[in-house]
């Protein structure tokens, strides 16, 4: 009785192997199509001189356009910006996170509510946000600058967006209040599946709450922690609508997406875009690389893992 | 003795206090955007912190001067259907590589990682020559075809871990009797699976209706706009006098029914981020 089942199984599941390609396919060639094929004419484009205006074919110039690019200062500024932004940004994230984070986790009322809150910059549009925060932030009547007069921290109001010095950080701002409260409650769940024994028997071996933080709770979250912290990094060096809603195409703030999109659409020069937008997705590659090298993480270990 | 109590309760102000500014921090720039949509003429330039006489003019205004419903419209008719092809062609993908053992899995995974961490900006050109081709350009279809870059990796990524945790008692006794794998799928699997396909709907569906960069490259016309593109490029008479209460009321608009949406689910979203590593 037992030994047919099983064989019957066995060829069961030789057919689900097979079925589980025919689930694949639809899937697999969608993504082919909107992401395999335009990115493989994305790099295609930035060995040619196309134009957005000019339907006549486009002719190969091997690697003029990243000859360009690199003389390109301009370029190096947008790389700069973003890169300062990624860090900047993700790191005050982390630290504002896992503050809040650990706020939340303590026993409390209310404390589905103040969860709920944290939901709440998350669920704004990015878009939005920046709007928002641009009203907030205006040079002359904005309630930043009020608060901060009537504090006196300031003498005349500060024009956040426009002066060059200061635009970058407003926008690390707006993306610090975006994205902080998520951060939150990803290292929140993290931290809501530590076993609280371990806390007892540290509690009995005289570790002070400084001491449990650095010696339990921070190793035992790492994984979840840069698990996160890759990929707000990795989302962070795409940025695109804060600067672009925010400032414009303002050289203080350009991201690489901004500038490769500046070329594409507004300057038409879908070439020297595209080995932009190439680049970029060069340095997200490295960053990746690099990223989960020194974090020592196993992505494919999420696969187990979770 | 009395030190000690009195140290324990300056130490609860303290942690109460921070709980405050953290509410603070996170609310108020929400909070501060209703009351500047409520404010019109002059009364938006003052700090006041309620409206003394609230004026609905500037939600009016939203829809009388410019297509504000159309867009609405467009928004939910380009992220309803990006929702529904992900969710079809997710849960195909999701049944494959969350049930069965085959060789390659653990390769298409992480590429199917990788390509939600795609920049956006690195397919754009050869989105837009492939849009062009297709006679989509300032089309709503445009929208639909391109935010599957983003919505199908991350919802096969998700309902795969949810098709996991699915019994496999389930399975075997149906297959047993006969069933195909196509029958397990749409007869047992996804019924059950209805919370985790209404989550992972509902993030799909947020990614879609905040997207930016495809939808001002894609479309022209005001007509065509999805509500984020609309909200980004509102002006005024002159480029030094944005209509700041406008803006916000139209904020305010496209925010609210998310927000209600995002609170009513907030624990199950905040388990199926989880589930997709953390896609922001």
């Amino acid at each position: 009785m037992v030994a047919p089942a099983a064989r019957g199984l066995s060829a069961l599941a030789l057919e689900r192997r097979r079925a589980a390609w025919l689930f694949l396919v639809p899937m697999v060639v969608t993504v082919l199509l909107v992401a395999g094929w335009p990115l493989a004419r994305t790099i295609w484009f930035s060995l040619t001189d196309a134009r957005l205006d000019d339907t006549a074919a486009p002719a190969f110039i091997g690697l003029e356009n990243y000859a360009w690019l690199i003389q390109d200062p301009d370029w190096w500024n947008a790389v700069r910006n973003t890169v300062s932004f990624a860090i900047v940004s993700v790191s005050l994230e982390t630290l504002l996170g896992l503050v809040i984070a650990l706020a939340l986790n303590e026993r409390m009322r209310g404390r589905g509510l103040l969860r709920a809150a944290m939901l709440i910059p998350w669920a704004i549009p990015t878009v939005v946000s920046a709007q928002m925060w641009g009203w907030m932030l205006h040079d002359q009547v904005g309630v930043v600058n009020e608060a901060l007069l009537a504090l006196g921290v300031i003498a005349r109001p500060l024009a956040f967006t426009a002066d060059p010095d200061l635009a970058l950080w407003a926008v690390v701002a707006v993306d610090v209040w975006k994205t902080t409260p998520f951060m939150a409650l990803l290292i929140l769940a993290a931290l809501q599946l530590l076993p609280g024994e371990i806390y007892e028997a540290a509690e009995i071996d005289g570790l002070g709450p400084v001491g449990r933080f650095f010696r339990l709770t921070l190793p035992l979250i790492r994984p979840a922690l840069m698990v996160a912290v890759i990929f707000r990094a990795l989302d962070a060096l795409r940025v695109f609508d804060l600067m672009y809603v925010l400032t414009g195409n303002s050289a203080a703030t350009a991201s690489m997406s901004v500038y490769a999109r500046q070329h594409l659409v507004d300057f038409q020069d879908v070439g020297f875009g595209s080995a932009a937008a190439t680049g970029l997705f060069l340095v997200i590659a490295a960053a990746t690389v690099l990223l989960v090298t020194l974090g020592r993480v196993r992505l494919g270990a999420a696969e187990d893992g979770r | 003795m009395s030190g000690r109590r009195l140290r324990s309760l300056a130490a609860r102000a303290l942690f109460a206090l921070l709980l405050l500014v953290i509410v603070a921090y996170t609310v108020f720039p929400f909070f501060w955007a209703i009351v500047s949509s409520l404010k019109s003429g002059s009364a938006l330039f003052s700090a006041e912190l309620f409206p003394a006489d609230p004026a609905w003019g500037n939600y009016a205004a939203v829809f009388r001067d410019r297509p504000f419903g159309r867009n609405i419209l467009n928004s939910v008719v380009v992220a309803g259907s990006v929702v529904a092809v992900s969710l079809a062609l997710g849960a195909s993908a999701a049944f494959a590589l969350g049930r069965v053992a085959f060789r390659g899995r653990g390769v298409m995974l992480a590429a199917i990682l990788a390509v939600s961490m795609f920049p956006q900006v690195a397919v754009l050109s050869g989105l837009f020559e492939l849009i062009r081709w297709l006679g989509l350009y300032n089309n709503l279809l445009s929208l639909v075809f391109s935010y599957l870059i983003f919505t199908l990796p991350f919802t096969v990524w998700v309902l795969t871990t949810f098709m996991r945790e699915m019994p496999r008692e389930l399975e075997e006794a149906a297959m047993i009797d006969g069933a195909t794998p196509w029958v397990v799928l749409t007869r047992i699997f996804l019924p059950l699976m209805g919370p985790a396909l209404a989550t992972t709907g509902l993030l799909a569906f947020i990614a879609a209706w905040n997207e930016f960069l495809f939808a001002l490259t894609f479309t022209l016309t005001d007509e065509m706009r999805t509500v984020p593109v609309a909200i980004a490029l509102i002006s005024g008479s002159s480029a030094f006098e944005l209509p700041w209460g406008r803006i916000m009321a139209a904020s305010v608009i496209v925010t609210v029914p998310l927000l209600v949406l995002v609170l009513v689910f907030q624990r199950r979203i905040v388990a199926g981020l989880m589930a997709g590593a953390v896609k922001g």
